[in-house]
């Protein structure tokens, strides 16, 4: 995985809640055996009619916004299923960073191993945040892990907080496989434990 | 030694290693494959010249993308479908993990066949690449969902890298009345604490009422954890447990049972031992539920009114009224009143043959309203099987239902079993999404007699009224 590096891009508003991993990526899109291609498919079923033209009034078809890189979300953010096609197709549209005031657990953890940032804030952050995203495309904000701090368009600094072992790997570009594989001895030493005490499994 | 709980218990006995910031390496005990979330997992491994460290802990069985009609021993006609479900069978051969293919009369939803051949046991540490892996926690296994990039590290290291989750207890105290089933408590209990309640949380289910249910119904129950936001819901194993596992293909035998046995019986959670959060509701107070809008959450009882968006606070305003948009549904009107085209039976939450048999009383003799579309479909070949040997599927084929060969079918529609734009349905799955059952589909979640009943009349229907 390539290194998390600083960040200014735009930034999306979705301000709806709940927002699911059915409507990230719609089940059509799951029968793919590859991890590419998906950010076409992102959110489809919102971005696109039955015939294939953009809907205009989707925040990702707006001018201002077809390059974000960042989303600033409604809370429960990536709710549902746990297929890593939603982070697979938000990192291949090319956002980087999503921002709300909760999300999913799995969706949560599936992020972090895409070298996506994804940043949990009081809902009082979140809405100052939505509120310079809605500015459109002049307004671009910058999220520095290192330094744990969002900057936004108006200079305004928001740190947040982020799990010490996760931005390590997500900085460092990480495999996690390597890592535990780097611990194979006490893998080990547990199966044989564990084989004594619990011999049926 | 202070009281502790029922998951820390579970999670101490699997813990290979841990760092001082809490992070841990959390062993596996069963790791459970289907052909969606893993075919890119192999791939990785392929790539990095790695093995599957524990073939005989994986087991793999294709169900999201099998088409459920007779014909499919034919193959699959769908040809992105076709090619998942080959690179499954590829990869299972490859990497020698147990492998039940479409075909094998064993095949199923793979949340059904794990427990069915005795492949989930109590204590035990389960994951799957779906999140509906919480429904193994009847057994009081630590189950959970994960994403891909975990299913290629489980199968390389057979453990995940984990932090501790909270501890939450949901109680259901007292007894169900009549016509309410588990189905109803595990909605209940998401309409009650909200989608995002349980994030962050494991849940322990308790209480008299929990206690009552078949092993089938405590599957029920946990299925739906994830729904409320928790990764893992659990039940401490009982005699019921114990009863559903022993003789299964397995399941320990002889003194190995014994030893399990002991072990097994070791794990509730302490008196006193200390939640970080708890929910109880009283068993009395349940109704049968149906879902109202395309979050489970959305949850009222039958004899409610569809709500007003107005009803409601903050962000949740806007979400209902583009729920009660996409559902098409007007405010006020009563839920008996809203008229059903599709009925499925079936899936990971109630696919099972309990499900099937509350199913076959309600609809045994009578004839399903005219131009409803109604499928049945066993979550495994072995349910099915059961099912046409105690004379249900007779009865079924008699009243006008469809009865199909097992998968998720309607559940998520990815086989050609779907919802047209605009087609309502009454469903026994666990999503009411947007799309989740075909594109501008409309879903109404409910439990399986409720869904029955629907079939019957046409509309969505308080089962008491058939008592
Ligand atoms: S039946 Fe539905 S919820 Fe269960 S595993 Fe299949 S698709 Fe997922």
């Amino acid at each position: 995985m390539e290194k998390y590096q600083k960040l200014t891009g735009i930034a999306a508003p979705m301000p709806l809640i709940n927002i699911d991993t059915d409507m990230i990526i719609p089940k059509v899109f799951l029968k793919t055996i590859k991890r590419s291609g998906l950010g076409v498919n992102l959110f489809a079923e919102m971005r696109y009619n039955d015939d294939g033209s953009e809907k205009d009034d989707f925040v990702l078809n707006q001018p201002a916004y077809r390059d974000a890189e960042i989303i600033v979300a409604g809370d429960n953010f990536g709710c549902g299923s746990s297929r890593e096609h939603a982070p697979w197709a938000i990192k291949d549209f090319g956002v980087r960073c999503v921002v709300s005031t909760g999300f999913a657990d799995i969706f949560f953890s599936n992020c972090f191993k895409n070298g996506i940032l994804p940043i949990v804030l009081p809902k009082e952050q979140v809405d100052l945040l939505m509120k310079d995203a809605e500015k459109g495309a002049n307004a671009r904000m910058t999220v520095d892990l290192e330094a744990q701090e969002i900057t936004t368009s108006d200079g305004e600094v928001i740190a947040f907080d982020v799990d010490a072992f996760k931005k390590h790997c997500l900085l460092e570009g990480l495999d996690d496989i390597s890592l535990t594989l780097a611990k194979a001895d006490a893998i080990q030493s547990f199966e044989q434990q564990a084989q004594q005490s619990r011999p049926w499994v | 030694m202070s009281p502790t709980t029922l998951y820390d218990k579970i999670w101490d006995a699997h813990v290979a290693d841990q760092t001082e910031d809490g992070t841990c390496l959390l062993y596996i005990d069963r790791h459970l494959v289907h052909e969606v979330t893993s075919p890119q997992a192999f791939e990785g491994l392929r790539m990095a010249g790695r093995k599957v460290h524990a073939p005989d802990k994986t087991i793999a069985v294709p169900d999201h993308n099998v088409p459920t009609t007779p014909d499919r021993v034919n193959g699959i006609e769908n040809e992105e479908g076709r090619i998942q479900v080959a690179a499954l069978d590829k990869n299972a051969r490859d990497f020698g993990v147990h492998y039940y293919p479409m075909n094998d009369v064993r095949q199923g939803i793979v949340h059904i066949v794990g427990p069915e051949q005795g492949w989930t046991l109590p204590g035990m540490t389960v994951v799957c690449g779906d999140s509906h892996t919480a429904t193994h926690g009847a057994f009081g296994a630590l189950a959970h969902g994960i994403g891909t990039s975990e299913v290629e590290h489980v199968l390389a290291t057979q453990t995940l890298i984990q932090k501790k989750s909270k501890n939450m207890k949901v109680e259901i105290t007292g007894k169900l009345q009549p016509g309410v089933t588990a189905k109803d408590i595990t909605l209940a209990v998401i309409g009650e604490t909200g989608t995002a309640g349980g994030t962050g949380y494991v849940i322990e289910y308790c209480g008299e009422a929990i206690r009552d249910l078949s092993m089938e119904g405590r599957m029920t129950v946990c299925n739906m954890a994830i729904e409320g936001g928790a990764r893992a819901g659990l039940i401490a194993p009982d005699q019921t447990t114990y009863d559903y596992v022993m003789g299964r293909p397995h399941a320990p035998k002889g003194a190995q049972w014994d030893a399990a046995l002991t072990w097994w019986k070791t794990l509730f959670t302490d008196e006193n031992a200390v939640f970080d959060k708890v929910v109880t509701l009283r068993g009395e107070d349940i109704a049968p539920v149906v879902t109202w809008g395309t979050s489970p959450e959305d949850v009222l009882p039958i004899t409610a009114t569809v709500p007003f968006a107005t009803d409601f606070e903050g962000g949740k305003v806007d979400a209902a009224a583009r729920s009660l948009a996409y559902m098409g549904l007007e405010s006020g009107t009563k839920l008996t009143d809203i008229k059903i085209d599709t009925v499925f039976i079936g899936s990971c939450t109630n696919g099972r043959i309990e499900d099937l048999r509350a199913v076959a009383g309600v609809v045994k003799g009578k004839k399903i309203k005219e131009g409803m579309r109604a499928l049945i479909v066993p979550g495994s070949g072995l349910v099915r099987a059961q099912a046409e040997e105690e004379g249900l599927a007779e009865i079924f084929l008699d009243a006008g239902f469809e009865w199909r060969m097992a998968g998720c079918s309607m559940c998520l529609a990815m086989n050609p079993d779907q919802l047209e734009a605009g087609e309502r349905c009454a469903a026994t799955s666990n999503r009411n999404f947007e799309g989740r059952q075909g594109r501008g589909g409309r879903t109404h979640l409910v439990s399986p007699v409720m869904a029955a009943a629907a079939a019957l009349t046409g509309h969505l229907t308080d089962i008491r009224d058939f008592l």
